[in-house]
């Protein structure tokens, strides 16, 4: 049995004029090229020559845009706001993606040490959780912290805990980014676990018997068998959050509709749908989507790498 | 030598686990329950965690909203677009990249996999921008479109559906087509009867997957669809909840609504959620 990689040239064998230069992929490459261009290769493109031309009201009126080379970048860098957005956008990023990976990584421990029927309690109560819609997700959290019929605020005040300013979580940054910061969590906490519970099961369990036999204690189970036999997951997984943490848009504004103060909650992506759909500074807010762009991409470079390590594979 | 009966340490855990998965399943749970609860009772002030006064009045009035309906009717249209052009164009996609050596693969390869990682939140401005314009000639592809906007979800999602075919295909020994055309099939007779079937469970788990993301993509609609009467499902759920905010929010009819729009994202998630799971981990993204 050939692996598919070396089964692949034999496949168009049929086609012996075409053996050199196969004609048959190109074509059926032909739509999602198309697709992929149209969607996201022009966006990408017209991203970046806006980013370098003066584009305000003038020009949606139909005024020819004119070129400025990186003068959007020296305005919008020199812009304390976007600074704070910044800054606000990487803590919140690390913060949730660090703690999404300890909290799953603990509850994917958790699932390999007990019994089987809580174990598949844990993991349905898992899938409901990262099923649930994001816009679903974020309402839901709404009602639990409302700050009026809220039944958070109705717990903690149970046990005699005034909740932070009498229960409107969402009016002051602080409290606003922990709600914010706990439907991140909630929603990818399931992915973690399950990714990191996967990567469990494939250690032996004559391996972990051997090791018990050898009088190893179970902290030095943990830290010489199954955390190096996890760690690629691990590290995957981190990078992922890390990513997708990043560019969380639709929770903060879902969230701001309560009546947080936008301009000290917004993270990136609320900073550019406010300076362009909102203030119509399209160049402004190009500049920052490519600075975003350049961000995600230099982040994601390890990620792909490691694909295409275990494509190759 | 067998193992001892299960130490106390082992059910301590077990407590501690079953109590995590309480606390992790109660926002569902909350929303089930606030759906099926009359609005008034929400509003009192112990709420009570067990279902009192059950009632179906919650889900009668959002099916019966006429924002609903319509916002229904968007997300089925949209989904449905998206889900015929990603499949085919994956499909034909994956084939490509697993079937053939050819100029280029690499490179494809790996621009499909850098691609997946753009955000959403980097590219909004122009891709309103580009409808926008694309709207002054052809309405019909214009903001507010169905087929504007699913345009932007097949490339979106083609990424990451060309990743999760290519591995179906490449299972598919084709051993198995060359020896049918040995027994005197055509090509391509020889791929629609036997790699074909073969690759069901796969265009099945894809299709369920770009069917989740293009229902519940919230970002690129808010921007895209800015017409009331043209809102997905998740849009309106927005503009649903903010509509209320002056006389006071109706949590009733909100969870209602919240859980109609996530019990079918729930079942089908249900249905793909092991090869999500392998996928996820081998080479993906989530929306």
């Amino acid at each position: 049995m050939t692996s598919p990689a070396q089964a692949a040239p034999s496949a168009p064998a049929v086609e012996i004029r075409h053996r050199r230069r196969p004609v048959v992929p190109y074509v059926l490459l032909i739509p999602a090229v198309v697709a992929l261009l149209v969607g996201l290769g022009y966006p990408v493109y017209w991203q970046v020559v806006t980013s370098m031309q003066e584009y305000g009201l003038l020009q949606q009126f139909g005024a020819p845009p004119t070129f400025v080379g990186l003068d959007n970048y020296a305005r919008i860098f020199t812009d304390e706001r976007l600074w704070a957005v910044v800054l606000r956008s990487i803590a919140f990023c690390l913060v949730n993606a660090f703690l999404t990976v300890a909290i799953g990584m603990g509850l994917a421990l958790l699932m390999r040490a007990v019994h089987g029927a809580v174990r598949i309690i844990i993991q349905v109560a898992l899938l409901l959780a990262w099923a649930t819609p994001m816009v679903a997700a974020v309402t839901v959290f709404r009602w639990l912290f409302d700050y009026r019929t809220g039944v958070v605020n109705y717990l903690l005040e149970s046990v005699g805990i005034t909740p932070p300013h009498d229960g409107a979580w969402l009016s002051s940054p602080l409290t606003f980014f922990v709600v914010a910061s706990l439907v991140v969590i909630w929603m990818s906490v399931p992915f973690v676990a399950m990714s990191v519970y996967a990567g469990l099961t494939q250690v032996s369990e004559e391996v972990l018997e051997a090791a018990r036999l050898d009088g190893a204690r179970p902290a030095q189970i943990l830290r010489h068998i199954l955390l190096p036999l996890v760690r690629p997951v691990l590290a995957i997984v981190l990078l992922l959050q890390i990513i997708w943490d990043l560019r969380v848009f639709a929770q903060i504004r879902l969230l701001q509709d309560a009546g947080a103060p936008v301009s000290e909650t917004n993270l990136l992506g609320n900073f550019i749908y406010e300076l362009g759909i909102g203030s119509q500074d399209f160049a402004g807010a190009a500049a920052v989507s490519i600075f975003v762009l350049l961000l995600t991409v230099l982040l994601s470079a390890p990620y792909v790498r490691s694909l295409m390590k275990e494509d190759a594979a | 030598m067998r193992r001892p009966r299960p130490r106390p340490g082992k059910i301590l855990l077990s407590v501690l686990g079953v109590a995590l998965a309480l606390v992790w399943v109660f926002p569902v749970y909350w929303m089930l329950l606030s759906a099926v609860t009359p609005d008034a009772l929400l509003r009192s002030v112990t709420p009570s965690f067990l279902p009192v006064n059950f009632t179906t009045s919650n889900f009668e009035s959002v099916i019966t909203d006429s924002g609903f309906t319509k916002a229904l009717g968007m997300s089925l249209m949209i989904t449905g677009v998206t889900l015929v052009c990603v499949l085919v164009f994956a499909f034909f996609g994956a084939l490509a990249i697993s079937r053939w050596k050819f100029r280029g693969r690499t490179s494809f390869v790996l621009a499909v996999l850098f691609i997946q990682m753009l955000p959403a939140e980097g590219l909004f401005i122009a891709q309103y921008k580009m409808l926008s314009s694309f709207g002054e000639t052809v309405p019909a592809l214009g903001l507010n479109s169905v087929l504007g906007i699913s345009i932007l979800y097949t490339a979106m999602l083609i990424p990451f559906t060309i990743w999760m075919l290519r591995g179906f295909v490449a299972g598919v020994p084709a051993e198995l087509e060359e020896a049918a055309m040995v027994d005197g099939l055509s090509r391509t007779q020889a791929f629609v009867r036997i790699t074909f079937p073969l690759l069901a469970p796969g265009l099945v788990a894809s299709g369920v997957y770009a069917f989740l993301q293009a229902w519940n993509e919230f970002t690129t609609a808010l921007v895209i669809l800015p017409a009331e009467s043209k809102q997905t499902l998740p849009v309106w759920l927005r503009s649903f909840l903010s509509a209320s905010a002056n006389e006071g929010i109706n949590w009733a009819e909100v969870m209602a609504a919240s859980t109609l729009i996530a019990v079918p994202v729930i079942v089908f998630f249900m249905i793909v959620q092991g090869r999500m799971t392998s996928g996820l981990v081998s080479g993906a993204v989530k929306g």
